[in-house]
């Protein structure tokens, strides 16, 4: 394809990553993720796919800070992750994180007031952000006057005020109809070019990958490991207009070449699951 | 749908008008039920003359005193008991149980141990009314969605931070369900201790005015109770609208 | 293994209770609460006795007939407004109004109306059991998913088979809670009644004791009426829960 063009230097680096939780009660220990390895380059795109359940979710709040891994290391910038978030680092959730008791505008400005940071930057980029969003018109409504998928934009809101340079989104679109998601993809793309962060997506839609990441990393079932990573190859000015093109049809394929047979595990691994409990 | 509101307000009336026509014109007996109107007029005669002015404020006082302390207490133990999930499960039979039993006919022993005063009340009071207010801040809390917490340490928030600027807010909908039920159940606690056995207040008014054949003022007094606990509930119902409307929007 | 340490944690809470019990009756003094033994050796002597029987008697008389009451004029209310949208959505503000009033100033007028007998103590423990019959079946009954009607309609089922096999199993548990909340403050109703204006039943045996002094008898009938309401509703609640659980 055309000019690439992904920066070279780490960002954030996991080696050797495993994640297991103890067993509930009598249960064995569950063996969730890894062992993972993987270096993020500065500012790419990187996304992950993987069928329900293979730990996509854990790999990200590990990366995160929110959770420890159990072996191996996580560092970010250079500095090791240990159980903290770091500064820097932006996370949109799967839930609606939105808080219902504050407006739109408090919402976005919530991380930053306790910051310290002036009041009239605070103003600045929380105008910035939620124009950026589309918000500007819904400052004073409180997120239960909005849908689904606006919440989730002031959630993003509320992560970009604070200027993260690595943005984690973990499925943000899970709950949104097909045609919304196209539209939200382009404009995770816009943000990440404007703000020139590393982004990390989380998603189980594969054409999603294909579509939005320079680097697309297939999950195998639980454990999580990277069974694959396929670099697309798509230049930076892109958009939701490349799913017409034929390289896009192949990526997608490709991806579920590797993942069906995993797809099918964990949903056999479900089966075994539900059967077990009744 | 407001014309529901006027429907209601038109047959609230039309019993009222009813009953004021019955008593009128002497199918209920002035001996049973007084008509509305004279017990309207009777009531603003004795608060215009100061009468009961003291049995007022001595009723209101202890019923605000139990709400504002079974409010305080009840949250408190609330917090306390949710951070100690093995305490928790030990009591839930407890809970489960306690709004069960009549509790209110502990008040007779509780006036054995301390004598006819007005700390019996107070004691009965907060005990019917506490539990709700434990229980609805263990809810609460329970209820927190739990990415609020993840977001907490995404935006590096300590410990107190978390729980004033996001538990409490995202807890308050329930916090105040416990507000309305302590309200609620003290409210009724009380009146009811000053029925049964009470030196004073409003509750001995009306028994005594029930025991001399007074009708009147009886009427006149249970008017005004009835009329005091509306307004404050429908203030409050009123007040959880409004939050409700804002918070919920189908989260929930 | 954790059903067992929860059982020995709520034993530990019951023995602290015991032991708090204790401790008042030594501070409040024999006169004033006795001791938690002593109750219990008195309550085996004073059950058998013909006092406590009458009182019982007719404390259980009233509660029956209040509940039956409460019962049948709270479901019929409930299904009425549940079915019937205009009368549900103006009525319900009323129940809910009257449900959080001290109903106890409402007793004398019950007693003008009905009299010092049996009756007025029947009607005021109704009054106070049918408001949560009522909502709670008039809830149920709104909640029942408008498809399974269309379900019924399609599979051509004649009125009573629609409201027999399909409106009345899935409107039952939440009618069921109804039914359980409504028993205990049905007793409450019943209670407060014998307490205020009655020389007889449980309520004014109590009543009479404290006024003369006889403590033992007063803690020994309150701790009886307080394990009769437990297992009650404890059974109540384990029907309850059976119910949900088809659902």
């Amino acid at each position: 394809m055309t000019d690439a063009a992904v920066p070279r230097d780490v960002h954030a680096r996991l080696r050797g990553v495993t994640r297991t939780y103890p067993g509930a009660g009598n249960q064995p220990p569950v063996h969730a993720l890894g062992p993972i390895d993987l270096d993020l380059s500065k500012g790419e795109f990187f996304a992950v796919v993987g069928p329900s359940g293979c730990g996509k979710s854990t790999f990200l709040e590990v990366l995160a800070g929110l959770q420890r891994p159990s072996a191996g290391t996580v560092t970010f910038e250079g500095k090791p992750i240990l159980g903290e978030v770091a500064d820097g680092i932006g996370v949109v959730f799967q839930e609606d994180a939105s808080f219902p008791w504050l407006t739109v505008w408090d919402n976005a400005a919530f991380g930053l007031r306790r910051s310290g940071i002036a009041e009239a930057e605070v103003r600045r980029r929380v105008e910035d952000a939620l124009a950026f969003m589309g918000l500007k018109d819904f400052t004073r409504a409180y997120p239960s006057q909005l849908s689904g998928g606006m919440r989730q934009r002031v959630c993003i809101a509320r992560t970009l005020v604070l200027q993260p340079r690595l943005i984690l989104l973990d499925e943000p679109f899970g709950a949104l109809d097909a045609q919304t998601r196209l539209l939200m993809g382009d404009e995770v793309l816009r943000l990440w070019r404007s703000t020139g962060a590393t982004v990390l997506l989380i998603t189980h839609a594969l054409d999603e990958a294909a579509m939005l990441a320079d680097r697309v990393g297939a999950m195998s079932a639980r454990p999580g490991r990277f069974i694959e990573v396929i670099e697309t190859g798509w230049p930076r000015e892109r958009d939701s207009s490349i799913v017409a093109e034929a390289a896009f049809g192949e990526i997608t394929g490709r991806l579920w070449e590797r993942l069906r047979g995993e797809s099918l595990k964990a949903l056999g691994a479900s089966r075994l699951a539900t059967a077990a409990a009744d | 749908m407001r014309h529901v509101g006027l429907i209601r307000i038109a047959v609230i009336a039309a019993l009222i008008g009813a009953l004021e026509f019955a008593c009128q014109s002497s199918l209920i007996s002035r001996r049973t039920i007084v008509p509305p109107s004279e017990m309207a007029t009777t009531l603003y005669k004795i608060l215009v003359s100061g009468a009961i002015n003291a049995d007022i404020a001595r009723t209101l006082g202890v019923i605000v005193v139990v709400i504002v302390f079974s409010i305080v207490l009840g949250f408190a133990l609330g917090v306390l008991i949710h951070a100690l999930p093995r305490v928790r499960e030990a009591l839930d039979p407890l809970f489960a149980t306690y709004y069960a039993v009549p509790v209110f006919i502990f008040y007779p022993v509780l006036i054995a141990i301390f004598g006819l005063s007005i700390f019996p009340i107070v004691v009965i009071g907060v005990a019917t009314a506490v539990v709700a207010m434990i229980i609805a801040t263990l809810n609460g809390l329970d209820r927190v969605p739990r990415v609020l917490t993840k977001v907490a340490r995404v935006h590096r928030l300590g410990r107190v931070a978390t729980a004033l600027t996001l538990q409490l807010p995202a807890a308050a909908p329930y916090l105040f369900t416990g507000v309305k039920l302590s309200v609620s159940y003290g409210f009724i606690a009380v009146i009811a201790a000053e029925f049964i056995l009470s030196p004073a207040g409003l509750g001995r008014d009306i028994a005594d005015a029930y025991a001399d054949f007074n009708n009147r003022r009886m009427y006149a007094l249970i008017l005004f109770l009835l009329i005091v606990a509306t307004i404050v509930n429908a203030a409050l119902h009123a007040f959880d609208m409004r939050w409700a409307a804002r918070r919920s929007g189908g989260r929930l | 293994m954790t059903a067992t340490r929860r059982a020995t944690d709520t034993l530990v809470i019951v023995a602290v209770l015991l032991a708090a019990w204790q401790i008042l009756h030594r501070i409040a003094g024999e006169t004033a609460l006795p001791a938690p033994l002593a109750t219990l050796s008195y309550l085996l002597h004073m059950v058998p006795t013909e006092r406590f029987a009458e009182n019982a008697v007719a404390t259980i008389e009233a509660f029956s007939f209040a509940l039956l009451l409460a019962y049948a004029l709270g479901l019929a209310i409930g299904v009425w407004m549940g079915a019937h949208r205009l009368s549900g959505a103006v009525g319900e503000p009323i129940l809910v109004a009257i449900y959080s009033l001290p109903k106890i100033v409402l007793y004398p007028v019950v007693l003008l109306i009905f009299g010092l007998g049996i009756s007025g103590k029947v009607v005021f423990g109704a009054l106070h059991g049918i408001l949560p019959v009522a909502l709670l079946t008039m809830g149920a009954i709104r909640a029942i998913p408008p498809v399974y009607l269309r379900s019924a309609h399609t599979l051509r089922l004649t009125p009573w088979q629609t409201i027999s096999t399909v409106l009345i199993p899935a409107a039952l548990p939440e009618v069921f809670t109804g039914l359980r909340i409504g028993f205990t403050v049905t007793l409450l109703g019943v209670l407060l009644g014998e307490m205020f204006a009655s020389r007889q039943g449980l309520g004014s045996m109590i009543m009479s004791d404290m006024q003369l002094a006889q403590s033992e008898d007063m803690v020994t009938v309150t701790i009886i009426l307080f394990a009769f309401a437990a297992i009650a509703n404890a059974v109540l609640l384990w029907i309850e829960r059976r119910l949900h659980r088809r659902v």
